[in-house]
């Protein structure tokens, strides 16, 4: 069943058709996905104070209900390790279309995936794999299977794709967190079921795992076209 | 919209004793229904009546004016008379107690009436009076029932077998029988469900698990209505019997604009194939694949791991068979020593020497039967392979013609299953028929015969 946050925030976001990050983000959140520390920055002051509460380097990102794909516009910028490169990011950001504030977010490093969701029409909801970051659709190394989904499922996918000795791995490469990994996409499998009638798909592109943990770097989430 | 299943039998369509032909014409013999007709009343054990609200005679029998002047219970209508007239028609056979329909004709909602569809449908479930259809071939089954409205003399009928055939299309049904005769595929009961307005192939699953006579069921799918896919993956995942699957329409429809990854990279072809996987359904890609799938799992159901030991006298179709083992991830493991040594004490002395004793095991040209028996011996009963690949090329002087039997009763003894390749000319029929009569499967060409293989590693369903 869907909380009264999640709802609030699907409703909010109905006539412009998908859910932008950080509220994307939040939804993850609360249903227990790793999501890194963030800040949804009005001011740059706010920015900076969260960059020395979290430490640097920090991600900085465009929030604009007319950006979708934010990296296309410039709207992403990595590895900020300064007060002033932070704030020079904030009013870069200012001229976009659409701005919304600024969000900023701990770096974390590892391989990037993608999980994925989409309703379709003939077997419902599907959960998606993939190697992620912004190739994807070059390589488009993904597998899919129909939700829900549990942990021999998350195996048997990993085991599919062409990049699993990435994920496993590769020479001398450090295998990332696979509980971590199947934890994460039994629980979205889980949720996704729960989405079903709000929802046309979802993209958590990268996620990003590491030895240690796998985290949601970037979700987007494209509502059902009928409650536009 | 979801279909009462427990409470409709198929059993008087597809196991017809009597049958009434609806849309006989006295004057034109070459209409569907006096195809039908013809066909029935002459080639098969039915008790067949002529109906036709114009009355008239046809080979000096009358036909009925109404189904309700039958005197005889009937099992199955077929229905080959205009769409308007189709509800009333199938009215009066819901009056009359009849078991089932097949509607032949077209005109529905595939020609925009869906008013009138909607309407038998409606009536039927009122009812639970089964239909097949409408625009539809209708069901075949060897020596039983033929509503296909194709004149017997122009078709080419597969024998009768244990692999079910349901299909969307009807041409493509009756083509690939015409081409599973061929290939020595027998068929239980055919069926092209045409517009698929009441009985779909979920239903058909249900009832096709349950048919003793059938062992394999194969679809031919278009597509499906919003999340029928879901029920039927998980129907057929459930189902003992191994379901194949051949998808029509696989090109991707443009995406718009503004959308994610997700939607971009999983098509609606691409999560059907992966969904089929994941449930343990064969998807077969196209003829040749569907006819090796056929033929493999009419014969053995039992899934394998795909451990393949290969037998040939050429060392050239070892390799061959071998690179076709690896594209499809076959295993063919290295025999043990203590294997090796129990063929090769049981060679002719010839080719002890010269013979290849590792996996593939290339007995050479000097091979005679006896040798390809010594090696299968031991094959059959070693646990280093699930599954034997016989590669025989019939051009040797020591090959006879009554090798295909005689192994044939070797591998019988155990339960592993053989495959066969030789190649397909009217010369080497003997050899061929000694295999098949004994229902082990032969492919006329090496890469068919390791898709048989393929198909008894059923993946995630094993």
């Amino acid at each position: 069943m869907l909380n009264n946050e999640t709802i609030k925030i699907i409703d909010r976001f109905r006539d412009i058709g998908w859910i932008p990050e950080p509220e994307a983000k939040r939804l993850f959140q609360t249903a227990g996905l790793n999501v890194p520390k963030y800040i949804w920055a009005h001011t740059p002051d706010e920015a900076i104070e969260f960059a020395h509460r979290t430490g640097f380097p920090v991600v900085a990102k465009v929030v604009s209900p007319r950006v979708i794909h934010k990296s296309d516009v410039g709207g992403v910028i990595v590895g900020i390790d300064t007060d002033e490169r932070l704030e020079k990011a904030y009013y870069t950001f200012k001229a976009l279309d659409g701005f919304n504030g600024m969000l900023v977010e701990e770096m974390v490093a590892g391989q990037e995936l993608i999980i994925g969701a989409k309703i379709d029409y003939q077997f419902g909801p599907v959960i998606l794999l993939g190697i992620g970051g912004t190739g994807v659709e070059v390589y488009q190394d993904v597998t899919m299977r129909m939700a829900p989904i549990n942990e021999n499922d998350v195996m048997s996918m990993i085991a599919s794709l062409k990049g699993k000795d990435i994920i496993m791995g590769f020479r001398g490469g450090e295998p990332i967190n696979v509980k971590g990994l199947t934890d994460m996409m039994t629980g979205f499998s889980a949720m996704i079921i729960n989405l079903e009638d709000h929802i046309q798909s979802i993209d958590l592109n990268p996620v990003i795992c590491s030895r240690d943990r796998c985290i949601i770097a970037d979700a987007r989430i494209i509502l059902k076209e009928a409650l536009r | 919209m979801i279909l009462d299943r427990k409470k409709m039998n198929l059993d008087p369509i597809f196991k017809a004793k009597t049958m009434a032909v609806i849309g006989v014409s006295s004057q034109n013999d070459s209409h569907p229904a006096n195809v039908i007709y013809n066909k029935n009343r002459f080639r098969y054990p039915l008790t067949v009546y002529p109906v036709n609200p114009k009355g008239g005679t046809i080979k000096r029998e009358s036909l009925y004016r109404d189904i309700s002047e039958i005197p005889d219970k009937i099992d199955i209508a077929v229905i080959a008379a205009r769409a308007d007239f189709v509800p009333d028609i199938m009215k009066g056979c819901i009056k009359k107690g009849v078991g089932g329909a097949v509607v032949i004709s077209g005109g529905f909602a595939e020609s925009g009436k869906k008013d009138i569809q909607k309407q038998m449908v409606e009536m039927a479930r009122e009812a639970d009076f089964p239909f097949i259809g409408p625009n539809c071939l209708g069901v075949y089954s060897p020596h039983k029932i033929d509503t296909l409205f194709l004149p017997a003399e122009r078709l080419i009928q597969p024998p009768s077998g244990n692999v079910a055939f349901v299909s969307q299309s009807g041409g493509v049904m009756v083509d690939n029988m015409v081409k599973f005769t061929r290939q020595g595929i027998g068929i239980s009961v055919a069926t092209s469900i045409g517009n698929k307005a009441l009985i779909r192939e979920l239903d058909m699953l249900n009832y096709l698990a349950k048919d003793p006579e059938t062992r394999v069921i194969v679809f031919y799918i278009e597509g499906f209505e919003k999340d029928e896919g879901r029920s039927f993956v998980i129907a057929a995942k459930e189902c003992p019997k191994p379901v194949i699957v051949m998808k029509g329409g696989r090109s991707q429809e443009g995406i718009k604009t503004v959308s994610s990854h997700t939607a971009s990279m999983a098509g609606d072809y691409k999560v059907f194939s992966e969904v089929l996987k994941q449930y343990g359904i064969l998807e077969a890609r196209n003829e040749m694949e569907l006819s090796s799938y056929c033929e493999a799992l009419s014969s053995y159901q039992r899934c394998i791991k795909g451990k393949i030991g290969i037998i040939t006298v050429s060392g050239g179709h070892g390799v061959v068979a071998v690179d076709n083992c690896s594209d499809l991830g076959l295993e063919v493991p290295q025999f043990t020593e203590a294997t090796r040594q129990a063929i090769k004490a049981n060679l002719s002395p010839s080719i002890q020497s010269i013979a290849s004793l590792a996996n593939p095991i290339d007995l050479t040209g000097s091979a005679l039967d006896d040798d390809f028996l010594a090696a299968a011996n031991v094959l059959v009963r070693s646990p280093e392979v699930d599954c034997l690949l016989i590669l025989i090329l019939p051009y040797s002087p020591g090959i006879s013609t009554e090798l295909g039997a005689r192994i044939s009763h070797v591998c019988k003894s155990e339960d592993k299953p053989v495959i066969a390749y030789i190649p397909n000319e009217d010369k080497y029929a003997m050899l061929i028929e000694g295999f098949e009569l004994n229902k082990v499967p032969v492919s006329y060409s090496v890469e068919g015969a390791v898709l048989m293989a393929k198909a008894l590693r059923r993946d995630e369903k094993c």
